[in-house]
């Protein structure tokens, strides 16, 4: 039980029962579609991007409780953050659940709230979950239309 | 009460009656533990496990059996044809088919469907021509059967449902018609465990005289299959679900309709003759099987096969019958879940929803519980959509499985339910 509750931790089932930011957004400067074909996670993301500054970010969709508030934190936590810091942030993120075990500290320095998902680096088969909105994230920012796949 | 010789009824008890702690002994991956608690595994409906006797069987071949097929003098070469030939024979008698060359090996249910798509259907099917089949099939039934409609101009019809996952026969017979080229029904379904009443649908396709493919990947392992009885024109299994090897499967076909079917793949063993003018292809089976085969696979299934009758089907299925029974019971009584799938008639699945759950968790917390099921859209996303659900989590009982381990999936459950409030 204790490595569950590592993976689901009070804030990742609070976020997952009530996420953040979960409505559409009217005129988004971006937009991005992701979808994860083995579970069925689909979601959609929205980013208003002024002077290279994420003003506003929203999502819809379904997912589980790991995609949801991944989502719904990542979300929280980019409001006001530069584009570059947010690529940053998708990398340190990326790194702490698929990097290397041992500086998994380390790398979820500078995280802040969102390294209560280091925990998802133990669970191999959920890595995808937590990684989706991020991915969306990406292709959103990077201007791609296609869906984003975890697959 | 004592008696000194036993009754027809104890009789009947006692082979009704299945040891299933001796059986479980036959099944070595079954006694180990994951995440530090006993595995309990119900995801059979996606893969069951093989018996030591299988495993016995492709090791006896690979250490001492294995050659090529139906080409050496040698003596390896002639054992591993005997072997290969023999098990052939033991799945013609397991699906009580007449004659062995109406056994096809085929690597699993999705070749064999693709190829009664290809060999049998595409010849026959013109623009506006149809195929019926039903809204519980596996991917595996329904995208061969959209790309051959696809490319003749022809229109799948699909026969509707109802909420408890039954096939509304009424409706499925309206929809033969006289365009309809090819009925394709699932005798079991993978995701909601409903039994189709296969006989009445052979019956009005039949009466139209529209012949008949059965997807039987979910119903071999549960139920004995007897074709020439059922009188279905084909018949499709993998070896996997069979307590098999992986990467072998059968598609059984009547031999009148296999021997009008232009082969499906060209290559070796599948000719007569070659020459750069002409290739007269081989007979039945080898007309269907180009290439060198999965030769352990199939000695592997068809030693499956013979310990699957050594048990006996039907007891398995009087068991099995009595643990989802017992299953379904223990699990609705769980607050907030839903089962998917409560056909009158259904074999081994436990496809269910938990409130506020999404079932990728609820597998997670489960496999941690060591407790293995398959959760998402199990390859049949129309019913999901049917059943206006994203996915499920899918228990699906062997006849390995005991009361014991539907307690333990039912407690895991309420863990589930603890994490999540």
């Amino acid at each position: 039980m204790s490595d569950l509750r590592e993976l689901y931790q009070e804030l990742i089932v609070d976020h997952s029962r009530n996420p953040r930011n979960f409505r559409k957004l009217e005129n988004p400067s971006c937009a991005a579609d992701g979808f994860n074909p083995l579970c069925g996670d689909k979601l959609k993301l929205f980013l208003k991007v002024e002077d290279g500054v994420i003003k506003d970010a929203s999502f819809e969709g379904s997912g589980c409780a790991i995609s949801t508030a991944s989502a719904s934190l990542m979300t929280e936590m980019l409001k006001g953050q530069k584009v570059e810091n947010a690529k940053a942030l998708f990398e340190t993120f990326h790194y702490m659940l698929t990097g290397p075990k041992d500086p998994q500290h380390h790398a979820a320095q500078g995280l802040g709230k969102l390294a209560v998902f280091a925990g998802v680096s133990e669970f191999p088969a959920r890595v995808k979950c937590a990684t989706l909105a991020w991915h969306t994230l990406k292709n959103a920012l990077d201007g791609h239309q296609e869906v984003v796949s975890t697959e | 009460m004592t008696s000194r010789i036993a009754t027809p009824e104890s009789t009947l008890q006692a082979r009704a009656a299945l040891d299933v702690e001796s059986i479980r002994k036959d099944f070595p991956i079954l006694h180990q533990n994951v995440h530090g608690k006993p595995l309990v595994y119900l995801d059979n409906a996606a893969s069951a496990q093989v018996p030591q006797a299988v495993i016995d069987a492709l090791q006896k071949y690979y250490e001492t059996d294995r050659a090529n097929v139906h080409r050496g003098v040698h003596e390896l070469s002639q054992r591993a044809t005997d072997d290969y030939e023999g098990a052939r024979a033991d799945i013609q008698k397991f699906l009580g088919a007449a004659d062995t060359r109406e056994i096809i090996y085929v690597r699993g249910t999705t070749e064999a469907i693709n190829l009664v798509a290809h060999s049998f259907a595409r010849p026959r099917l013109e623009a506006g021509d149809e195929i019926l089949i039903s809204a519980m099939e596996h991917h595996s039934n329904i995208v061969p059967w959209q790309m051959l409609c696809e490319e003749r101009k022809a229109k799948l019809r699909v026969a509707p449902i109802n909420d408890a996952g039954e096939l509304l026969l009424d409706e499925f017979e309206k929809l033969l018609s006289d365009r309809t080229r090819l009925v394709a029904v699932n005798h079991v379904s993978n995701a909601l465990g409903t039994i189709n009443p296969i006989r009445e649908i052979i019956g009005m396709a039949h009466r139209r005289g529209i012949k008949v493919l059965l997807d039987g990947a979910q119903a071999v392992p549960h139920t004995a299959v007897n074709v020439r009885e059922l009188d279905c024109d084909f018949y499709a299994f993998s070896g996997h679900k069979l307590f098999g090897p992986n990467g072998i499967g059968v598609l059984y076909g009547k031999r009148e309709l296999l021997e009008e079917m232009p082969p499906y793949q060209g290559g070796g063993d599948m000719i007569a003759s070659v020459t750069f003018e002409k290739t007269i292809y081989n007979e039945l089976p080898y007309k269907f099987e180009a290439g060198t085969p999965n030769v352990s696979g199939s000695i592997g299934l068809g030693t499956a096969v013979r310990y699957l009758n050594g048990i006996g089907l039907d007891r398995i299925e009087a068991y099995e019958k009595e643990l989802l029974d017992y299953g379904t019971r223990a699990v609705s009584a769980i607050p907030g879940l839903r089962l998917i799938g409560t056909a009158k008639e259904k074999a081994s699945v436990l496809s269910f929803v938990l409130d506020g759950v999404h079932p990728h968790d609820v597998g997670t917390v489960l496999d941690r519980e060591g407790v293995a099921v398959r959760t998402g859209h199990h390859c049949a996303q129309p019913v999901m959509q049917r059943f206006g659900v994203p996915a499920t989590t899918r228990a699906s009982l062997a006849f390995y499985n005991t009361r014991a381990e539907i307690d333990t999936l039912a407690a895991a459950i309420h863990k589930v339910k603890e994490i999540f409030g």
